[in-house]
């Protein structure tokens, strides 16, 4: 396997044959002629017979890929008419006495030369054009048909550059992807890419080699891989599988509410871990975010993140979320994620030591930073702050004090601050137990599945030999989840579903029928459960 | 000789397909018609030299219109930029 890199034009998966394709580009040999009237006709016939196909390709393009994609040839007809460059090839023919095909090549050079020396990436782009109908011309000046322009079956298409004309003319149903080494982001290549929906990477560095090979072009990491093993073939047939999944679903589901047809109706949210994924929460038409890990801010660093970096952070993610529910977990330090610069102590239970709200409480400088960042950017959006690993009412006391602390201190300062919705994570049996007392405490609940299952099943899912005891849905843990609802709802808290049980589409009628109010889930499963809730017999 | 400016409004600038209308719209005229950018000509008849002038979005152009039928294409080519470019 050898995997190269270029820049995404189109994020997509192809996977397929690489159909290396070769220009028409011949070598044009200068010939002496005795008669150059006779040579100007033969060129004025052959600009006739460009403008007639000109005129072909742009009402085959117009039916296929649109009026945008269809103008280029109109514009290339205009080129192939424009006044200097007409002259251009009748003065060299006359004064050089040499053949059309000459002419037009030196022509052809020329005035593309004058566009690649241009500073602007658009106007670079249109040298393209300029080759494009001088090839035109020569290849009819010589006999020569345009080949190439019918594919036996679906292929990665890999060349130099690509001219709009070559483009069109190939089969649309049998195009999976283009690879070039030139080429821009404005060129008609990279705009038909993304009219047609399908991967592109330009600045790639090709081989010919690559001719009758299997490969794989991954539109959102920008790489290609020939001849891939059969690990990554297999992992990019199911990403492949989950964007077309995706891509349908999108289609079908975009914009629609999650409701069922019974009139129940739910909050749809994302769990994100950075702000990078926050364009996927987006692509996958989430409602919000119901949990964003603030520990990337905290394990990607060196050191304590400051204040102004996490407010950054917390505000972009708002702002790109206009107006949507963003909720911010706390640090959720400890346990199986550490940094070094928290010297925490080596722990022999750690699932059941020093972490999360635990460390936030202790060493309240760290904690006091973070709710300080994140009640700053809540003036940016509509931000909920949740805490994590709670136990007792003490606790959640101890942070709203804290809370109110920093209020107060930004009032005094006059910095703005939202309204901010602040819950805590149901994800220890004790928090069960009194969640009808925490429940007086917070604004909304969040049901972390994954530590409440371990924590209630007494078993480490870290632990291979106990995966056969492991049981996701035992009544033990759906139980706690009935229970927390319903004790939430009694004291005025909403409640939802953080873990990965929540995106367990088994279980989403038996949440919804014990009253859920939001699932928040990897941002891929948004859509599917969209339409399985838009389904249901509820 | 008749000249007006303009600032360019579209956003790629003078780019291919609306140069190609300009050229068109020029060549109805008679007149010997000019774009001038910094300093830079271009007869406004020759769709590639026009391109080649590289005019982006936000930039100021002068148009130079002289010629038997310059009061005409003057008023022409003020309209026609204004809803072209």
């Amino acid at each position: 396997m050898e995997t190269y890199t270029g820049k995404s034009i189109f994020k997509g998966i192809a996977i397929g044959k690489v159909l290396f394709y070769q220009k028409g580009e011949q070598v044009v040999k200068r010939v002496k002629v005795q008669d150059t009237a006779a040579e100007i006709s033969r060129y004025e016939a052959a600009r006739e017979e460009a403008l007639r196909q000109l005129n072909v390709l742009y009402e085959k393009a117009l039916k296929e890929v649109g009026e945008t994609n269809a103008a280029v040839f109109e514009v290339h007809a205009m080129m192939i008419e424009d006044d200097d460059y007409v002259d251009s090839i009748r003065n060299i023919i006359e004064t050089q006495q040499v053949n059309a095909e000459f002419a037009v090549a030196t022509t052809g050079d020329n005035f593309s030369r004058m566009f690649t020396e241009m500073d602007d990436e658009y106007f670079k782009a249109r040298a393209a054009d300029v080759k494009d109908i001088s090839e035109r011309l020569v290849n009819i000046l010589s006999g020569r048909t345009d080949g190439q322009g019918d594919l036996e079956e679906p292929v990665i298409i890999v060349a130099d550059d690509l001219a709009p004309s070559e483009t069109v003319q190939m089969d649309k149903d049998k195009l999976l992807a283009f690879v070039t080494r030139y080429g821009s982001a404005n060129s008609h290549t990279a705009i038909l890419a993304r009219t047609m929906n399908i991967p592109a990477l330009i600045g790639t560095d090709i081989s010919e080699s690559w001719n009758g090979k299997l490969a794989v072009v991954d539109g959102y990491t920008g790489l290609i891989y020939v001849e891939p093993d059969e690990e990554t073939l297999k992992e990019l047939k199911r990403r492949q599988e989950e964007d077309l999944h995706a891509r349908e679903l999108l289609e079908q589901l975009k914009g629609k509410e999650d409701i069922t047809p019974g009139g129940r109706s739910i909050r749809l949210y994302a769990n994100i871990g950075g702000v990078k994924d926050v364009a996927n929460v987006l692509a996958n038409d989430a409602a919000g975010i119901g949990l964003f890990r603030s520990e990337f801010l905290y394990l990607e660093a060196e050191d304590y993140p400051d204040e102004e970096s996490q407010f950054q952070a917390y505000k972009t993610v708002a702002e790109n979320m206009a107006g949507k529910k963003v909720i911010v977990r706390t640090l959720d330090i400890g346990a199986d994620k550490q940094a070094e610069y928290f010297g925490l102590d080596h722990e022999e239970n750690p699932a059941m030591g020093y972490r999360a709200i635990r460390i936030c409480l202790d060493r309240k400088e760290i904690f006091r930073t973070q709710l300080r960042a994140l009640l700053r950017a809540s003036a940016f959006g509509n931000i909920g702050i949740m805490y994590p690993m709670i136990i007792s009412v003490d606790e959640v006391r101890k942070i709203k004090e804290i809370v109110e602390e920093i209020k107060k201190d930004l009032n005094e300062k006059g910095i703005p601050y939202g309204n901010v919705e602040q819950g805590i994570m149901i994800e220890t049996p004790a928090a069960v137990m009194i969640s009808d007392m925490l429940a007086e405490e917070v604004d909304f609940f969040s049901i972390g599945t994954n530590d409440l299952t371990q924590y209630t099943l007494a078993i480490d899912r870290q632990n291979m030999k106990l995966d056969n005891i492991y049981d996701a849905h035992h009544p033990a843990v759906l139980r706690m989840i009935r229970m927390t609802i319903e004790n939430g709802h009694k004291h005025g808290c909403w409640v939802g579903i953080c873990g990965e049980l929540g995106a367990d589409m088994t279980l989403t009628k038996t949440f919804l029928e014990m009253g859920i109010d939001e699932l928040s889930v990897s941002p891929s499963f948004v859509l599917p459960i969209r339409k399985l809730i838009r389904e249901m017999e509820l | 000789m008749r000249t007006f400016n303009y600032t360019i409004t579209d956003e790629v600038g003078i780019h291919a397909r609306p140069a190609g209308m300009l050229v068109k719209e020029v060549k109805k005229f008679a007149s010997n018609i000019t774009i001038v950018k910094d300093g830079k000509r271009a007869d406004a008849k020759k769709l590639m030299l026009l391109m080649s002038l590289g005019v982006k979005c936000g930039e100021k152009i002068t148009v130079e219109i002289e010629g038997t039928d310059e009061e005409e294409a003057s008023v022409a080519l003020e309209a026609f930029f204004n809803a072209n470019l």
